[in-house]
C-alpha cells in the first residue's frame, strides 16, 4: 500500500504507515536527538511515533534546532 | 583587571540573574547563528560567558543528518529555542509545541513578527500567544517592541522576561531609544533583557546602565571582523554596564563642578 502525503512541505508517496516507519523510510534515525514531529498540524510526541497511523493526504513536518538569534 | 571580577555594589560578589525562578551567572544571552564557521561559533559563545544560546526550530534536511547546534552547544549550554520568523498565531503555538518537544524545555523566545521590513513584532498577536503559552505551561520571554505600555501588558499576561528590542534585529544601531529603555526597565515587574539591534559593545554597557537585567545579542558577535574578541568585548562591557548600574552614576549637572580643591591655590 502507499499513500501520498506531505512531509516538510514537499508531496511524496510512501509505503511506511506510521511516523516511526517514515522516518526509517527517509533515512533518519528515529532516536537522534532534538527531533520532533508535528502530524496534521499537531506535536505527534516521540512515544508515539510507532503507534501513530499515516493516511493519505497527511501533513507531516519534521524538525530539528537550527542556529538562531 | 577584568570588568568581570569586580565587585557588586552589594559587595556580595554574587549578583545572579532571575528568571522564572532560576539563577545564571552571565547577562549576557547569546545567538547561535551567521558566525563565520562553527569553530569561531564555539570559540565566541565560550567567550560571551554567555549560558543561555538561542536556538530556532526548523526543517531538518531530508538529504542526510549533518551536526546542528544541539550537538554542539548541547551538552555546555543551556538551550533557549525561539519562534523566530513565524507571523501568525497559529504557526508561534506549533513552533513552541515542536520546541518543547525537541529540546525537552519549557522555556521560550517568543516572535512574532509584524513586518518582515523591519522585524517589528506583532504586538496583539504576541500578547495573545503569550497568554495562551503561559497557560500551556512554558516559561514565556517575548521580544517585544520599546513600548512600556505593551511591555506592561506581557508581564501582566504572564511573561517571565521581556525583551525589548534596542534597534531593528540585525541592524547594529544600537538603543534608538534609550528614554523608553530606561521607563521599561523602572516599570517592569519581570526581568527586561534588551534584544536586537546592538552595534557594539558600548550599546551593550549602555542597555545594563538603564536598568536592563540582560542582554541578547547574536550578530554584533557574529559578524564583526573577529567574532571571538567581539564575544569578550560584550561579556566585559555587561559586566561593566551591570556594576555601574549597582555603584550608582553621579547627577548630570549644567555647570562644571571642579575637583581639584580651590583651597592653596598659587596666586590666590
Amino acid at each position: 500500500m502507499s499513500a501520498s502525503i506531505r512531509v516538510n512541505g514537499e508531496r511524496r508517496t510512501t509505503a511506511a504507515e506510521t511516523l516511526e516507519a517514515l522516518l526509517r523510510e527517509l533515512g533518519l534515525d528515529p532516536g537522534v536527538k532534538g527531533l520532533a514531529i508535528a502530524h496534521n498540524g499537531a506535536v505527534a510526541p516521540r512515544g508515539r511515533w510507532s503507534q501513530t497511523a499515516l493516511r493519505p493526504d497527511d501533513e507531516v513536518e519534521i524538525v530539528r534546532p537550527a542556529r538562531g538569534g | 583587571m577584568s570588568v568581570t571580577s569586580m565587585p557588586t555594589a552589594s559587595g556580595s560578589g554574587e549578583d545572579a540573574l532571575h528568571i522564572a525562578g532560576e539563577a545564571f551567572r552571565s547577562r549576557l544571552i547569546a545567538g547561535s547563528s551567521l558566525y563565520p564557521n562553527q569553530q569561531v561559533m564555539l570559540d565566541a559563545i565560550a567567550a560571551s560567558g554567555a549560558e543561555l544560546v538561542t536556538v530556532s526550530i526548523r526543517r531538518m534536511s531530508l538529504e542526510g543528518y549533518e551536526e546542528g547546534p544541539l550537538d554542539l552547544l548541547g551538552e555546555r549550554y543551556r538551550l533557549l529555542p525561539n519562534t523566530a520568523g513565524c507571523e501568525t498565531l497559529r504557526d508561534a503555538l506549533l513552533t513552541a509545541e515542536l520546541a518543547r518537544e525537541s529540546l525537552e524545555t519549557n522555556w521560550l523566545k517568543l516572535e512574532l513578527i509584524g513586518d518582515r521590513e523591519t522585524l517589528y513584532p506583532d504586538v496583539l498577536q504576541l500578547v495573545e500567544a503569550t497568554e495562551t503559552l503561559v497557560k500551556e505551561g512554558f516559561v514565556v520571554l517575548p521580544y517585544c517592541n520599546d513600548d512600556p505600555v505593551a511591555c506592561l501588558r506581557l508581564a501582566d499576561a504572564g511573561a517571565a522576561a521581556v525583551m525589548p528590542l534596542g534597534s531593528p534585529i540585525g541592524s547594529g544601531m544600537g538603543l534608538c531609544n534609550p528614554y523608553n529603555i530606561e521607563i521599561v526597565c523602572r516599570q517592569s515587574p519581570v526581568p527586561v533583557i534588551l534584544d536586537a539591534g546592538i552595534g557594539t559593545a558600548s550599546d551593550a554597557a549602555r542597555a545594563m546602565e538603564l536598568g536592563c537585567a540582560a542582554v541578547m545579542l547574536n550578530t554584533a558577535i557574529a559578524k564583526a571582523r573577529d567574532p571571538v574578541v567581539m564575544a569578550g568585548a560584550m561579556r566585559d562591557a555587561v559586566a561593566a554596564g551591570r556594576a555601574a548600574r549597582l555603584a550608582g552614576r553621579i547627577p548630570r549637572l549644567d555647570h562644571a563642578e571642579a575637583s581639584s580643591p580651590r583651597l592653596g591655590l598659587i596666586g590666590s
